[in-house]
C-alpha cells in the first residue's frame, strides 16, 4: 500500500470530480485507499426471487412426499389396477397408469424416495471424504497434496458410469440381492466417483483460504493445525463445497437413471425415477397401446428437481462468492 | 498435554524468580528461501537484543526482510524450503531450533504478533468474541463466562466502544481501525511478554494510524512487554521506539538508540529514508525526495555494500568490499558504511561523486533545488526531531 504522499503534478491530466482538467497545474492527494469507505459498489448478491422460491417449494414438496410416501393416501406403487391398464390421467390416477395397471403418481412419489436416498447419500459420502482429503491436500500442500491430487486425477480418468457399473456388477448384481444392499453399493460407487470432484473444489478453495493472514495469526496464537483446519478454514470453504454438492445431487439423479437403463440401478421392484424411465422405455417400444406418461411423469419430476437444484446451486454460489472487496 | 502445561508453569515460576532483564537475544540469524532461481537471502546475519519493557523499531523499505525477520524469530515460517540458522534466545532459552509443537508453548502466551492487514488477519466467518476467547480457553483453561469477561475487559482496554454488542459481531461489521484494535486484543489476550507488531498501521487510514500506535505503546507500557515494531516509516518509530534498527537487503545497516540515530545518523540509507518523509515546512508543490533505484535482488546480491548501487556517497571501495557493522563513538550505535554521513570521509565522497556527475549524488542534492551546488548546506540540512 502506498505511503500517503502529497505530490504536485504539473501539466498533467487529472480527473477531478469527473471533469478533465488538462494542461493545468493540479494537486493530487495520493492517499492509501481506505477499505471501509472504498467499497461504494453495492454487493451484487443474487436475490432468491420468485423462481428461487418456486424451486425451494418444489424441492420441499418432493422431499416431503418422498419421506411421507408410506402414509400418503395413495395406492401402493406395485398394486395392479387390472381394470385400468395404460390409462391417461384421471381423477383416480392423476398421472395415469402403466401397462400393468400400476398407478404412475404413486410410483413417481415412491421413486423420489429411492432417487433422493441414493443421490443425497452418495453426495454426502463424497462430501465427507472428498472434503477431508481436499482440505488436507490444500492445507498441508507439498507431498500430501501431490499424492491426493494424483489420486483424484486417476479417479477422474475412470468414466463414472463404468466404475459404478463395475462395482455394482461385482458386489450386487445377483438378482437375489436385497434392495437395500443394491442401494448401498450404488451409493458407495457413485460416492466414490464424486470424491475427486468435490475434493478438487475443496482443495482449490482451501489453498486460497489457507494463505490468509488469519491462518498465520491463528498459528501465532498457538493453535494446532487440526484446529485451524476445522475452525478457521473449513467454515470458509463450506459454501463452495455446498454449491457443488447441490449440483452433484442433480447429476447423481440422472446418473442413477442411466445405471437403471443399464440394469444395475435400483432394482425394478422398487421404483426409482431412473428405473421408471428404464421400464417405461421398454413398455413404449414393446407394448402396443402404452401411454407416454410412463416416461413423461418421471422425466418431468427429474427435470424439475434437477432444474431447482441447479438454480439454487447457482444462488448459493453467487451469495457466497466472497471476494476480497466484500469482506 | 497436561504434563507440558504443568512444566510450563514451573518454568514460569523459575523465570519469575530470576526475572532476567534481557527478553530477546538474536545472534547471527540467517533466513533463506529455496526458490527455483536459487537461495533468497531474506535475513542475513542479523543480531540484536531487546530488554523487557523496551521497544525496538525495525525500519526498512519493502523487501528489506523486516517481516521475514519477525516471523523467523517467532518460528512462524514454513519449514519446507526455508533455511534458518543462528541463535534466538527468549529469556535465556534457545528457541531457534524448536519444532512447531515446542514453539506452541510460546506462541500466544509468551510471544504474539499483530499483523499488517486487519482485513485478512481476522476470520470473516467467526464472531469477534470467539476469536478473542478461543486462545483464553485453550491456553489458560478458562471457562466460558470467565473468558467472556476477560474478552470484554480486553476490548474495553483497546478502546472499543459498546464492547458487549461487538462480541457478537463479525469482522465485516467493523471499520479497519476497529478491526486492528481487535487484532491487538487477540494478540494481547494471553498476556504475552513479547509483542511483534508487523507494520500494524500500513493498511489503515492515516487518521487512525496514530491512534493504533498510541494504543500499542500504552499497552506495552502497562503490561511491561517487549515490543518489536516493524514499519517502513521512520516517523512511526521516531517517538515510540527505544532503539531503532534500519534494515536493508536483509541486513541491519544501522542500529542505535532512537535519539542517537536521528541526531547522528551514519548510514546514507538512513539519511535517504529520513529525507523522503514529506515535511510540513516545505513549500507546497515541492517534489518528494526519493531514493533512486530499487532494493537489490536477494538471490544475487551485489558484492560489496548492498546499498552501494543506490548510494550517493558510494566509492569504488563500496562496490567491492562489504563494510562490517562498526561501532560509532556513541555506545550502542552501529552502522555499516565506509564513508559515513556526517564525517569528513563521507563529505569528501559526496563531493567527489558530485564532481564526477554521479547521478545518485546529483539526485540526492537536486531535491533541494535552491541548495544545488552548496553541498555543505545540503549535507548539514537535517530534520530536527
Amino acid at each position: 500500500m502506498p505511503e500517503p504522499s502529497l505530490s504536485a503534478t504539473t501539466n498533467a491530466t487529472a480527473v477531478d470530480n469527473g471533469d478533465v482538467v488538462a494542461g493545468t497545474q493540479s494537486l493530487v492527494l495520493d492517499l492509501p485507499p481506505v477499505q471501509g469507505t472504498a467499497k461504494v459498489e453495492k454487493s451484487k448478491t443474487k436475490k432468491l426471487g420468485i423462481v428461487g422460491w418456486i424451486a425451494i417449494f418444489w424441492l420441499v414438496a418432493v422431499c416431503a412426499a418422498a419421506i411421507l410416501a408410506p402414509v400418503l393416501p395413495i395406492p401402493s406403487p406395485t398394486k395392479n389396477f387390472l381394470s385400468a391398464t395404460s390409462e391417461g390421467p384421471s381423477l383416480a390416477h392423476p398421472m395415469g397408469t402403466d401397462s400393468t395397471g400400476q398407478d404412475m403418481f404413486s410410483r413417481v412419489i415412491w421413486g423420489a424416495r429411492a432417487s433422493l436416498l441414493v443421490s443425497v447419500s452418495s453426495v454426502a459420502f463424497g462430501l465427507l471424504f472428498g472434503g477431508i482429503l481436499g482440505l488436507i491436500a490444500g492445507y498441508y500442500r507439498g507431498k500430501l497434496d501431490t499424492i491426493f491430487t494424483n489420486i483424484f486425477n486417476v479417479f477422474l480418468a475412470i468414466p463414472q458410469l463404468v466404475l459404478a457399473l463395475a462395482l455394482v456388477a461385482v458386489f450386487a448384481s445377483d438378482p437375489a440381492v436385497s434392495v437395500g444392499k443394491r442401494e448401498f453399493w450404488l451409493i458407495i460407487s457413485i460416492g466414490l466417483v464424486s470424491i475427486p470432484i468435490i475434493g478438487r473444489i475443496t482443495r482449490a478453495s482451501t489453498l486460497s483460504w489457507a494463505q490468509r493472514e488469519f491462518v498465520l495469526a491463528g498459528r501465532s496464537m498457538g493453535a494446532k493445525n487440526k484446529r485451524i483446519m476445522s475452525r478457521d478454514v473449513l467454515p470458509n470453504v463450506l459454501p463452495a463445497m455446498f454449491s457443488i454438492a447441490l449440483l452433484g445431487i442433480a447429476v447423481v439423479i440422472v446418473l442413477e437413471g442411466g445405471l437403471s437403463i443399464l440394469g444395475v440401478g435400483v432394482p425394478p421392484s422398487t421404483p426409482s425415477w431412473g428405473n421408471l424411465i428404464a421400464t417405461g422405455r421398454n413398455e413404449l417400444t414393446r407394448i402396443v397401446g402404452a401411454c407416454p406418461q410412463v416416461i413423461l411423469a418421471p422425466s418431468i419430476a427429474i427435470f424439475l428437481t434437477v432444474l431447482s437444484l441447479n438454480y439454487l446451486g447457482d444462488v448459493v454460489r453467487a451469495r457466497f462468492d466472497v471476494r476480497e472487496s466484500n469482506i | 498435554m497436561l504434563g507440558r502445561r504443568v512444566q510450563k508453569q514451573e518454568n514460569r515460576t523459575i523465570e519469575a524468580q530470576a526475572r532476567p532483564e534481557r527478553l530477546l537475544e538474536v545472534a547471527d540469524l540467517h533466513t533463506s528461501f529455496k526458490t527455483p532461481r536459487g537461495l533468497v537471502h531474506a535475513v542475513n546475519a542479523v543480531s540484536f537484543t531487546l530488554d523487557r519493557g523496551k521497544t525496538l523499531g525495525i525500519v526498512g523499505e519493502s523487501g528489506s526482510g523486516k517481516s521475514v525477520l519477525s516471523r523467523s524469530i517467532m518460528g512462524l515460517l514454513p519449514r519446507q524450503n526455508v533455511v534458518r540458522e543462528g541463535s534466538v534466545q527468549f529469556e535465556g532459552n534457545e528457541i531457534a531450533q524448536f519444532s512447531p509443537s515446542a514453539m506452541r508453548a510460546y506462541w500466544g502466551t509468551e510471544m504474539a504478533m499483530v499483523f499488517q492487514d486487519p482485513m485478512t488477519s481476522l476470520n470473516p466467518v467467526v464472531k469477534i468474541g470467539r476469536q478473542i476467547t478461543e486462545s483464553l480457553k485453550y491456553h489458560l483453561d478458562m471457562h466460558r463466562d470467565q473468558s467472556d469477561a476477560t474478552a470484554l475487559a480486553l476490548m474495553k482496554s483497546v478502546g472499543i466502544p459498546e464492547a458487549e454488542r461487538r462480541l457478537n459481531e463479525y469482522p465485516h461489521q467493523m471499520s479497519g481501525g476497529m478491526r486492528q484494535r481487535i487484532v491487538i486484543a487477540v494478540a494481547l489476550a494471553c498476556g504475552p511478554k513479547l509483542l511483534f507488531a508487523d507494520e500494524p498501521t500500513t493498511a489503515l487510514d492515516v487518521t487512525v494510524q496514530a491512534q493504533i500506535l498510541n494504543l500499542l505503546q500504552q499497552q506495552q507500557r502497562e503490561r511491561d512487554m517487549g515490543m518489536v515494531l516493524v514499519t517502513h516509516d521512520l516517523g512511526v518509530v521516531a517517538g515510540r521506539a527505544d532503539d531503532i534498527a534500519v534494515m536493508y537487503a536483509g541486513q541491519i545497516v544501522e542500529t542505535a538508540p532512537t535519539r542517537t540515530l536521528f541526531a547522528q545518523m551514519r548510514m546514507p540509507y538512513t539519511e535517504g529514508l529520513l529525507k523522503s518523509i514529506p515535511k510540513l515546512e516545505q513549500p507546497s508543490h515541492s517534489r518528494l525526495e526519493i531514493i533512486g533505484g530499487r532494493p537489490p535482488d536477494l538471490i544475487n546480491a551485489p558484492s560489496g555494500c548492498k546499498f552501494s548501487p543506490r548510494c550517493p556517497y558510494a566509492q569504488d571501495r563500496c562496490h567491492v568490499e562489504e563494510p562490517p557493522l562498526i561501532e560509532a563513538d556513541t555506545p550502542g550505535h552501529y552502522f555499516r558504511c565506509w564513508y559515513p554521513v556526517g564525517t569528513d570521509a563521507g563529505r569528501e565522497a559526496l563531493e567527489r561523486n558530485l564532481a564526477a556527475n554521479v547521478p545518485q549524488a546529483q539526485a540526492a542534492v537536486a531535491g533541494d533545488a535552491a541548495l544545488a551546488g552548496k553541498i555543505e548546506t545540503a549535507l548539514d540540512q537535517r530534520i530536527e526531531v
